[in-house]
This record gives structure tokens, C-alpha cells and sequence, in this order.
């Protein structure tokens, strides 16, 4: 990408702002201009502006460009070692309250909530937990809200699933109908699914869990700022974070209001 | 020149510790490193190789500024990108080239930085990742320099830029070791002047 397009790549994302009111101006800059090409490429416009042209004109259009700026990649399990930490190390501890309110930011198509509500009910805290999930992504809470997905990413779902220290088979936790699968109605009995966007929106209530797995790698380090302090403003003290195994709170200015939970994987307490 | 990239798969770790040891420990710029490999979140090939040479290596960390004489390899499992002002970046961005890490995504982003200013080195590997970033890296005026194939224990990459695109050189492992040592122990030599200097 030239400087002229790295000027576009700026004004369309100054568009998208002005116009739908979302805010990628502070993202990180090298991926999301790798997704501004790519969409230019796939859709056919000889240059971002032309494409900015569209996208103020045709709401329709901005959706499938949000899609691909959002970047929802995400799987079943995703690093099971935190998995296991988080069985082993956390619910414990969480098991000694009577009801435990988990938010989960950035949840994209849910792989990774389901994931989470399978280990609370193998703990046995089924029916004493709710998830708040948000994403910033309507189409992909769709996604995570009906829990249907591809047979495919069960495979290797199973296999982190037995990493993460699973007690039974993940089959248990779905219905399988030929090429697609349906998560469990007792799993989503516990889950919450709702718009919320972590640059432009506030807390909205005390949580014992933050989850926030491979978000923050897309911000720049002043936004990074305004999201630990909301997950700040979410804890009680003692309350639980959890990161994506590449992200930290060291560099950010509340780094010493949490304190490292275990060894390797990205888990948080809040002082206090 | 500003910068070193380098791409590579199958064979990687073997030749990458012949390239990487050669480095003196006063080597001008930084190095980014993609290497294929399971993604276990391990940083086995790193944590060897910084023992055995004098240049600090290292897995990438996400927002840190790139140093001279440094070696970074994008962690198993993400991308590596590099941003205007040479902090690092790491994405989870689908898969490229079924790779992830991509050796494209990070040299196409390296080229957006650096420009002429850059040499991007695709070595031995069992698949295509590259050639693309590899051909962005020449149109945006960088050096690009591919391993022969057949010195290549894996010739499948090196063939496929070559397929794609005609780069600045293609040298056997050794050569491309001692020209980069040798544009180090004089760093008044461009390094352009170096590779010509080679035989290929
Ligand atoms: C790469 S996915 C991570 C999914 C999952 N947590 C994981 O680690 O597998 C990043 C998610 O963050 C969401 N996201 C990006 N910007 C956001 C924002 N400002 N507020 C809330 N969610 C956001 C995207 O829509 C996407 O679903």
C-alpha cells in the first residue's frame, strides 16, 4: 500500500465513523489496511475511494465490509492450556459464590463461549452461571446465538476440547445433522448475546469474569488504555481477567492493578 | 537499508541456524522471521537459536519497537505485521496460504513500510507462502533474494516466487550467509553493491 492509499485507507475508515458510528480510526493500522485492500480487491473497485463512494451510499455494502474489518476468526477451545488453567486454577475459586456473572467481549461466532460454558457445567456449576457475550458484530451474534456450526470444527475442537482436560466427549454437547452441528438449548440457557462496543460503549455491571481473547492485539495502545479501564470498572477487586496468550496489561497504565494469576497462560486478578 | 525479512517452512530451523549465527552481535537492523511450524504457542526454535548466537532472538511481542541486532519470529499461531512507526503487530486474520503465520502478510506489510529500504529473503519450504509478498516487496523497490532450489531442502518455495516474479538474486544458502555478514562488517556498504558483488 502507497501513502496516497494509506491516506484513503484513513479517510474511509473517518468515513465509516461519521456515517455508521463505528470506530476503527484507533485500530491498529497494518491489519486493517491489509482488509481494506483485500475487500477492494474481492469487490471489484479499481481504488478505496471508489469503494468509499459505495459504502456511504449503500448500507448493504458497509455490513459486508464490517464483517471483514471485525476479523471473526475464532475456534473451539482456542489454546487449550488456558482452558485447563482456567478449570483448574479459576473455577475453583469461582465455585465459592453462589451465582458467577462471566463477560465475554469480543466473542465473535461464540466458539469460544460454548467452550467456556462446557467446562462450567463439567465443574458443576451448571444453572449458577450467566455469560454476557458481546461483539461488536451483529452477523456474527447471530451466529453465536443460534450455536449451529460447521461439523468440521468439531474435529479439531475435540482434540483441544481432551487438551483442556474435557471430562467426557464433546459430542455430548451437540447434536450433529450432516454437515452442520446445533450446541446444547441447557448450554445457551446460560448465555446472553448482545451488541457492545468496547471503543465506543460503557460497563454495564459488575462482573466476576472478563474474558477478552485476541481484541486488544487489534488496538492501539491508547485504546488498549480505555478498554483495561473499562474491564477495571467491571471487577470487583479480586475479580478475574483473562487475555488472548499474546496480549498483557503490562504495558498499559493499570498495569499495577492486576497482579498474574499462573505461570504461562493470561490470567488476571484485580488487586484489591 | 532498514530492515531484514525472511520467509521459510520445511528445512527452516536447519538453515535459519547457519543464517542467524552468522550474525555479529552489532548487526545494523532488525530481522523479522516467519517460520512455518505447529502451532503449539512454543518457542523452541527462538529460545535455540538465542543460545546459540550472539544477536538477541526472540519471539515477537505485540506493540514492541523493533531494535537493530535483533532476530523476531512471529509466534506460532499469529500473524506478524510491522507498523509505520516499527512497532509489531500480531493478528489472528484468517489463515493465508493456509498458513498462519503467513510469510506474504509480513512481507507485504514490511514492504509498506520500509520500501526500497528493505531485503526480503524466501528460503527453503514446502508450499507457496511468499511469492506474493515477495513480488510486493520488489514493486515497492526492496531487494528480494531467493534460496537456489536446489540447494533449498525443500525447493517448493523458492520455485513458486520464481514462478512468480524474477528477484533481485538467487544465491545458494551460503552466499546469502556471507553477504549479509559482509554487508555487516562494513556498514558504509550498501547492500545493494554487496549482493552484486555475488555470483549467481
Ligand atoms: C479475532 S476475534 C476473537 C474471538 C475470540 N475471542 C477468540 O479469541 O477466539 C476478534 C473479535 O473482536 C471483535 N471486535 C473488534 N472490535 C471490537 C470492538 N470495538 N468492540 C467489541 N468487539 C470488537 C470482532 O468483531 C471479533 O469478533
Amino acid at each position: 500500500m502507497n501513502e496516497n492509499e494509506k491516506l484513503e485507507a484513513e479517510l474511509l475508515l473517518q468515513a465509516i465513523y461519521q456515517k455508521y458510528g463505528y470506530d476503527f480510526r484507533s485500530y491498529a493500522k497494518a491489519s486493517i489496511r491489509r482488509r481494506i485492500k483485500k475487500h477492494q480487491a474481492v469487490s471489484g473497485f479499481a481504488s478505496i475511494s471508489a469503494m468509499q463512494h459505495e459504502l456511504i451510499h449503500n448500507e448493504q455494502f458497509f455490513t459486508t465490509l464490517l464483517k471483514e474489518l471485525t476479523v471473526n476468526v475464532t475456534e473451539m477451545f482456542r489454546d487449550p492450556d488456558y482452558f485447563f488453567s482456567f478449570r483448574n486454577q479459576v473455577i475453583p475459586v469461582l465455585a465459592e459464590k453462589d451465582h458467577i456473572q462471566i463477560w465475554h467481549a469480543g466473542c465473535a461466532s461464540g466458539e469460544e463461549v460454548y467452550s467456556m460454558a462446557i467446562m462450567l457445567e463439567e465443574e458443576g456449576l451448571a444453572g449458577r452461571y450467566r455469560i454476557y457475550a458481546t461483539d461488536t458484530c451483529s452477523e456474527a451474534l447471530n451466529v453465536a446465538r443460534e450455536g449451529i456450526y460447521p461439523v468440521a470444527i468439531m474435529q479439531e475442537g475435540s482434540v483441544n476440547y481432551q487438551k483442556a482436560g474435557g471430562r467426557r466427549s464433546l459430542s455430548e454437547y451437540y447434536t450433529a445433522h450432516y454437515d452442520h452441528v446445533v450446541m446444547a438449548d441447557r448450554l445457551k440457557a446460560n448465555l446472553v448475546f448482545s451488541e457492545h462496543n468496547l471503543v465506543t460503549d460503557a460497563v454495564f455491571s459488575e462482573m466476576d469474569c472478563v474474558v477478552c481473547r485476541n481484541v486488544l492485539i487489534y488496538f492501539s495502545r491508547v485504546l488498549q488504555d480505555r478498554v483495561f479501564k473499562l474491564f477495571y470498572d467491571a471487577l470487583p477487586g479480586g475479580g478475574f481477567l483473562f487475555l488472548g496468550s499474546k496480549e498483557h496489561v503490562r504495558f498499559s497504565n493499570l498495569a499495577d492493578k492486576f497482579v498474574k494469576v499462573c505461570g504461562n497462560e493470561k490470567i488476571f486478578k484485580k488487586v484489591g | 537499508m532498514k530492515a531484514v525479512v525472511i520467509g521459510t517452512s520445511h528445512g527452516g530451523p536447519k538453515a535459519l541456524q547457519q543464517l542467524i549465527s552468522a550474525l555479529p552481535v552489532d548487526f545494523p537492523v532488525p530481522v523479522l522471521i516467519v517460520l512455518h511450524r505447529h502451532p503449539d504457542g512454543k518457542a523452541r526454535a527462538e529460545n535455540q537459536l538465542n543460545l546459540a548466537c550472539v544477536v538477541t532472538v526472540k519471539q515477537a511481542e505485540e506493540k514492541e519497537t523493533v531494535e537493530a541486532g535483533t532476530v523476531y519470529f512471529a509466534p506460532p499461531g499469529y500473524h506478524l505485521l510491522i507498523e509505520d512507526d516499527e512497532t509489531l503487530s500480531l493478528s489472528v486474520d484468517e489463515k493465508v496460504n493456509y498458513s498462519r503465520p503467513s510469510i506474504d502478510v509480513l512481507f507485504e506489510s514490511a514492504a509498506d513500510v520500509y520500501g526500497e529500504n528493505l531485503v526480503a529473503i524466501l528460503l527453503t519450504g514446502a508450499n507457496s507462502d511468499g511469492a506474493e509478498g515477495l513480488r510486493s516487496v520488489k514493486e515497492a523497490g526492496g531487494i528480494t533474494i531467493v534460496q537456489k532450489p536446489e540447494d533449498a531442502e525443500a525447493a517448493t518455495m523458492p520455485k513458486a516466487a520464481l514462478r512468480l516474479m524474477k528477484p533481485d538474486k538467487v544465491l545458494s544458502l551460503s552466499e546469502i550467509t556471507s553477504c549479509l555478514s559482509k554487508f555487516l562488517l562494513n556498514h558504509s556498504v550498501d547492500f545493494y553493491e554487496c549482493i552484486k558483488g555475488v555470483r549467481s
